[in-house]
């Protein structure tokens, strides 16, 4: 599905190099997680591959089920299937939720070439994946993310997410700032989406959402660059022992 | 010894300002008129002559050169057809009262009846010395002269050739919608409406259209207590066309006053709005989306008086700015010292698609009371680069976005539009104009 080959990125206004060499193969149908202290990269490896201005690829690929996606706009990815939920997604004034949702399907479809959804078929659709996720009636009718709450704006990315139904999906910390029920409804929404043509790259600081979310395989990510991969007992080791020891042994 | 040698440049330039005032109208012959009527019409003439036609050094033109206004004749606009879109404001059942290169056309419009409303042509006002508009045409132009000149308005009192004189007893359900239709690429329009709301009144006023080559109209309104008058303008698709419009009005106790403005393409457009708030609780609300690409200047000129207590005053002004078009915006507050608990917002905005469009803005607040609530604000910025990318990311095209976003932009001035149906056909005209220039 999702295959990254040695990718060496830097940020576009300063020399600055922030992943180093990354290379990262997740399959059809798996949930990968990366795990990784603070700075160490992970947001920028899922801006990268959703395509945003400012970064600065200076070697290797990156490819959805063969497709270069760095040569992609940010639509076309999004087009092919890939899916960014954000760490801090943006409030947007005067852009209706629904608006914007409806025009994002219906790009994405006609983009693939497959007739519209109807807004009859499109309101049944969101309405049942918002009461799935506790998003009232009136989050849907505010503006994209404004006075939402941080909890409701993750949950917000995860009714996209289902509504737009992507192939290779993208969670940037969407477990911070949820309290535990918040959580459950997000991780709930993720698990309905699993799936065997679907995977997923679940970005994240703690072992909890892993929990939930019960991952095929755990990196974790230091200094821009995959350090260390195993089972999912890696995320409990993070957990109770931190970053140190795992961080020690690798440069040992 | 000391006498003409003491005359100094400024005074001298007034007084040469003045002579050319006098040149250019010597050939001006005033339209034929009822009695009433032409006597307002010499009143004009002659605060006219007394401040001079304006010029580019005028501080109140510092941002827009009057240069296409007080020529002789006007600058040759092409006529531009429209016929990709259905009619501005067809959907609403309406009064239409067509004007064509600025001359009323009766076969073109409707039979004027309805309840609660009196309409006559300016052309044919009645000669009857007790006429309602005696007291009003004109008269709030001269009022409008404080603290600043306005010489087009009083240009346009004087000169005006056609115009309809509108008074409303009653809640008429009916907009009265004014339509300026233009075929002549040299024609001209000089208008004056006056409208009358009285007590308890309600109309609506719609206007559209290019008009012509070169336009000024000048509405004065007068809105009694508890009057409501809720005007929607939307000023034609005509690309080369020149116009300067005033726009003044006199508010009694909780009467209501709307006025909302599209202005797409144009080359030369001043709108200038001037509102008196008299009477205690009334509500003003002025709002205007623009947007142009290219050769397209846009000027927003508004000043607001509360001297009631307790009355609001909104303005919220949008432009959006392609290929070095220019969008201007002076707004002005000014609460006396008698408004007491005055309630005045202002907010201008210009978004600029890339680096050759300009804003130039001077927003105003002029205070003398102490117990107020007043704020401004006036920014001009690109398209946020962080909301395009969260609306890509999700598979919206970079173009669609942009629109997306831009119509966003302008929302915040359409809301200002009470009616739906009236604020839905403004949409689908910034959709269209998107379409065809969004890019
Ligand atoms: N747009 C940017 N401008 C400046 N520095 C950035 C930018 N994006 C990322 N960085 C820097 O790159 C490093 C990695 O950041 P990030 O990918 O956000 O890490 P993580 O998500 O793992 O916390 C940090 O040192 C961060 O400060
Ligand atoms: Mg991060």
């Amino acid at each position: 599905m999702l295959e990254i080959n040695n990718l060496h990125v830097e940020l576009e206004d300063e020399d600055k190099a922030i992943l180093k060499g990354l290379s990262l193969k997740v399959e059809a149908g798996k949930v990968h997680a990366i795990m990784g202290p603070n700075g160490s990269g992970k947001s920028t490896l899922s801006y990268v591959l959703s395509g945003r201005d400012g970064y600065e690829v200076t070697q290797g690929t990156a490819t959805l089920d063969g497709q270069d996606l760095l040569d992609l706009e940010p639509e076309e990815r999004a087009a092919a299937g890939l899916f960014q939920a954000f760490q801090y997604p943006v409030e947007i004034p005067g852009v209706g939720n629904m608006t914007f949702l409806r025009t994002a399907v219906n790009s994405q479809r006609k983009a693939r070439g497959e007739p519209e959804m109807s807004s009859g078929d499109f309101l049944k659709l969101v309405r049942a994946k918002a009461k799935e996720l506790n998003i009232d009636a009136d989050m849907l009718k505010r503006p994209v993310n404004v006075g939402f709450s941080g909890g409701e704006k993750k949950r917000n990315e995860i009714l996209q997410m289902s509504v737009l139904e992507p192939r290779m999906c993208i969670l940037d910390e969407t477990d911070s700032g949820l309290d535990v029920d918040a959580m459950k409804l997000v991780a709930d929404g993720v698990n309905a989406l699993r799936s065997e043509g679907r995977s997923f790259l679940v970005i994240t600081h703690y072992q909890r959402l892993l929990d939930h979310i019960k991952p095929d395989v755990v990196h974790i990510l230091a200094d821009g660059r995959i350090v260390k991969t195993g089972g999912p007992e890696l995320a409990i080791e993070v957990e109770t022992n931190g970053y140190a020891d795992i961080l020690a042994e690798v440069a040992a | 010894m000391t006498t003409a040698s003491a005359v100094s440049p400024r005074a001298a330039r007034f007084a040469a300002r003045l002579k050319d005032t006098e040149a250019h109208l010597s050939s001006v012959t005033l339209p034929a008129s009822a009695a009433w009527l032409m006597r307002a019409r010499e009143a004009a003439m002659e605060r006219l002559k007394g401040m001079g036609m304006p010029e580019k050094r005028d501080e109140y033109w510092r941002y827009t050169d009057p240069a296409r206004f007080v020529s002789s004749a006007p600058t040759p606009a092409e006529v531009f057809v429209a016929d990709d879109e259905p009619v501005m404001f067809g959907g609403i059942e309406r009064l239409s009262l067509v004007f064509v290169d600025g001359v009323f056309s009766p076969e073109q419009s409707d039979k004027i009846e309805g309840e609660g409303l009196e309409i006559e042509r300016l052309s044919e006002a009645g000669e009857a010395d007790i006429h309602w508009a005696k007291d009003l045409y004109g008269t709030l132009e001269a009022k409008a002269q404080n603290p600043v000149p306005r010489p087009l308005a009083a240009l346009n009192t004087a000169t005006a050739t056609d115009g309809v004189l509108i008074r409303v007893t009653g809640r008429v359900s009916r907009p009265v919608s004014l339509v300026y239709l233009r075929s002549d690429a040299n024609a001209e329009m000089v208008l004056h409406h006056v409208v009358r709301v009285e007590e308890g009144g309600e109309v609506t006023l719609l206007e559209n259209g290019p008009g012509a080559a070169r336009v000024s109209t000048v509405l004065e309104a007068d809105l009694a207590d508890r009057a409501t008058l809720h005007h929607v303008r939307a000023m034609g698709r005509d690309h080369q066309r020149a116009g300067c419009t005033h726009i003044f009005a006199r508010q009694g106790a909780e009467s209501h006053f709307r006025s909302f403005t599209l202005s797409v393409n144009g080359a030369m457009v001043r709108n200038e709005m001037v509102v008196w708030l008299e009477g205690e609780g009334g509500v003003v609300h002025l709002a205007g989306a623009a947007m142009g690409d290219g050769d397209f200047h846009n000027d927003d000129t508004i000043f607001v008086t509360h001297t009631a207590p307790a009355c609001e005053s909104r303005q919220v002004y949008k432009k959006v700015l392609y290929h070095g078009a220019v969008g201007v915006f002076q707004g002005k507050i000014l609460v006396e010292q008698s408004a007491q608990l005055t309630d005045g917002y202002q907010k201008s905005q210009a978004l600029l698609m890339d680096e050759s469009g300009q804003f130039l803005a001077k927003p105003e607040l002029e205070i003398h009371a102490d117990d107020v609530k007043c704020s401004h604000g006036s920014t001009s910025g690109e398209l946020d680069e962080d909301h395009l990318f969260y609306l890509r990311a999700r598979g919206v095209p970079e173009d669609d976005a942009k629109r997306l976003l831009v119509t966003a932009f302008l929302g915040e001035s359409l809301d200002e539009i009470e009616d739906h149906d009236l604020a839905n056909d403004i949409r689908l005209r910034l959709a269209g104009w998107l379409e065809r220039h969004g890019e």
